[in-house]
């Protein structure tokens, strides 16, 4: 009888799985992913799209913040950039989209080199009021470059096509979006058993410690804003196609907050929090909607009120984790399940 | 005088009255993060409740005004103690990181209380001075700003006055420097936190009415503008009083000036990115700012 989860040797350490119900888990959740959208109506499947790219996004926060510890509040910055990097390669240099999206999130990730800089520099509080900063230098940027971004009146981003066949629909679109958040999840996951993520790890544990040990702070830190943000380009890239109009309004500091603030909630230092924050934080909205329209019988007015109930349902969601469950839904989720392996012996 | 001085004059004189705000809210954020190192990343949010509130006490409730503008302080108060003791009390000794998103994390619910409450339209607050532009020798300048500077002014006075001479704020000035010096002394940290706190909320609540009436209303925009703190708290040094009143008559006037004069060439908006340019190079050149120690922490 198991009565914790103790490893005894480093393969059992690096696994991914510790048993098997999990790999069985992903398959069946793999497999109801392939074929949800011949089931899903349009409106689940917008929202499992948005899902899908809020998970992307989030794990190249989680990448930088959570594992590397360092504090970026710029990520929207970088899902614009890789929004309208990879919209203008398509519609004003002619590139294929598969060409397009990592075109585009390399851009981003050159940006994301850009804001990194300042880390080498700064720690904590003032590299997230530099972050800061390029946010708001980013985002002026793209409304005034009217030329390039055509600025407020919005950015038309025409469907992607696959050999002849427009991604134009919410169920095409999925796949697209999918087949990617799926890889980037398994490379996340994975980049923590390569020496990269342990030095990410070992930055945010002591930075001085992993200096000594022969880190690179200058490389990995960098490293850790060019993931990130790749990520985040890719995320931007999947937005322009799934919205496929681009506004600046989308990539505002909010943005930003509220990926914060899905790694906070899902768990900080966690691949399978990114996606619980993700679903969460995209959920959030959906579930005050549908309490809003059930209660209009009783309370009319509650539609009107969806806003400012998100904005406070939000908050106090971000302080009662941090205050009660600093480790998120993540752990949370651990201890149910370790709970369950190690009944009734549970240490 | 050339007009081109006068344009010039103009701008810089309408920039120290705006920045007189702002060093009023990076008074606000100074004396929190001196006090406690707390970084409140909702300063605006602070700024926009006690406008709201003067609004409703003065102008929906219709209470005279030697009523309403106490329990509109009052109010303010009671917000600093709730967020305190509720919020980030708890929270010492966390890293930054959780303290960064529990003020923004108080910020999104006091934006919800407030549209939740009052809604989202622009309250105009009353027009308290005359349209008419004063003439400063040859610069023509609205009263507005005028006397929006000089009640900036006297609060600043005054609470350099507080910080320098009463008891509570040498207090508040030993736990700044350092907490366990100030303990053995006989000051109550914790009670120094909770007023800094509320020293916070009733500095951005004037500040609120204030910009209400400058402005001619309150509406959501006005959160937007409490980031501004950053460049000004940045610039002066971030825990530096001095530093947060010359940082925001510094940061008023020049994205005054870079707004009149590259506008135009830009196309529109250079007001508010220029803060946050000039933020990026001091951070890269002084990062400690015009008036803080050296003491940051370097990798």
């Amino acid at each position: 009888m198991k009565c914790g989860g103790f490893r005894v040797s480093y393969r059992s350490d690096e696994r991914i799985f510790d048993t098997r119900v999990p790999i069985i888990g992903l398959v069946i959740l793999l497999g109801v992913l392939a074929v949800v959208p011949r089931f899903a109506g349009t409106y689940w499947l917008d929202v499992l799209n948005r899902i899908g790219i809020a998970v992307i996004g989030a794990l190249g926060l989680n990448i930088l913040v959570g594992y590397t510890g360092q504090i970026s509040i710029g990520h929207a910055a970088f899902l614009a950039v890789g929004a309208y990097s990879t919209a203008i390669f398509e519609v004003n240099l002619g590139v294929p989209f598969y060409l397009a999206i990592p075109l585009g999130a390399l851009v981003a990730s050159g940006v994301g080199l850009i804001f990194g800089i300042p880390s080498l520099r700064l720690k904590g509080l003032y590299l997230a009021i530099a972050t800061l900063a390029a946010h708001f230098i980013t985002t002026y940027v793209i409304v005034h470059w009217e030329s390039m971004t055509k600025g407020v009146i919005g950015f038309m981003v025409p469907p992607a096509t696959v050999f002849g066949l427009p991604l134009d629909s919410d169920a095409r679109v999925f796949y697209l979006i999918y087949a990617l958040a799926v890889p980037a999840t398994l490379f996340a996951k994975n980049l923590f058993r390569t020496k990269v993520g342990r030095a990410f790890i070992a930055i945010r544990d002591r930075d001085v410690a992993a200096s000594v040990m022969g880190v690179s702070l200058l490389r990995y830190k960098l490293l850790a804003f060019v993931i990130s943000s790749f990520y985040a380009g890719l995320a931007g890239g999947l937005m322009a196609h799934h919205s496929r109009i681009l506004f600046p309004d989308a990539f505002t500091l909010l943005v930003a907050i509220d990926y914060l603030a899905m790694i906070i909630i899902g768990g900080m230092g966690s691949i399978l929090g990114s996606i619980f924050g993700a679903v969460f934080m995209t959920l959030l909205p959906e579930v005050l909607k549908l309490t809003a329209t059930s209660l209009t019988g009783v309370y009319p007015q509650g539609f009107g009120l969806i806003a400012s109930a998100r904005d406070i349902v939000f908050g106090l969601a971000v302080i009662f984790f941090l205050m009660y469950e600093p480790l998120g839904l993540a752990r949370i989720w651990v201890r149910v399940r370790s709970f369950w392996q190690l009944w009734p012996y549970a240490y | 005088m050339s007009e081109h001085i006068v344009f010039m004059l103009q701008l810089v004189i309408t920039g120290i009255a705006v920045g007189g705000v702002y060093s009023l809210m990076a008074l606000g954020f100074v004396l929190i993060f001196k006090a406690s190192s707390v970084v409140n990343f909702g300063p605006g949010e602070l700024v926009l409740f006690g406008a709201y509130v003067a609004w409703a006490t003065i102008l929906n409730m219709k209470l005279p005004l030697w009523i309403a503008l106490p329990l509109t302080l009052v109010v303010a108060i009671l917000l600093g103690l709730v967020i305190e003791r509720g919020v980030l009390r708890p929270l010492i000794g966390h890293p930054i990181i959780s303290v960064i998103m529990v003020t923004f994390g108080v910020a999104s619910v006091i934006r919800g209380f407030l549209n939740m409450t009052w809604g989202s339209d622009t309250r105009p607050f009353p027009v308290l001075f005359s349209q008419q532009p004063i003439h400063l020798g040859p610069v023509p300048v609205s009263p507005v700003h005028l006397w929006s500077f000089v009640g900036v002014l006297i609060l600043l006075t005054a609470f350099s006055l507080f910080f320098r001479f009463s008891l509570t704020g040498m207090a508040m000035r030993a736990t700044a420097d350092n907490q366990q010096v100030a303990l053995s002394l006989g000051v109550s940290v914790k009670w120094i936190f909770a007023l800094s706190w509320c020293i916070a909320t009733v500095v951005s609540t004037l500040g609120g009415i204030i910009l209400g009436s400058v402005r001619g209303g309150v509406d959501f925009s006005l959160a937007d503008l409490g980031l501004k703190v950053f460049p000004v708290v940045i610039l002066g040094g971030l825990d530096s009083v001095a530093g947060a009143i010359i940082g925001g008559v510094m940061i008023g006037v020049l994205e005054n000036l870079s707004g009149g004069y590259l506008d135009p060439i830009l196309g529109g908006g250079v007001k508010e990115v220029a803060p946050f340019v000039a933020l990026v190079i001091i951070l890269m050149i002084r990062p400690h700012g015009l008036c803080r120690k050296v003491e940051i922490e370097r990798v």
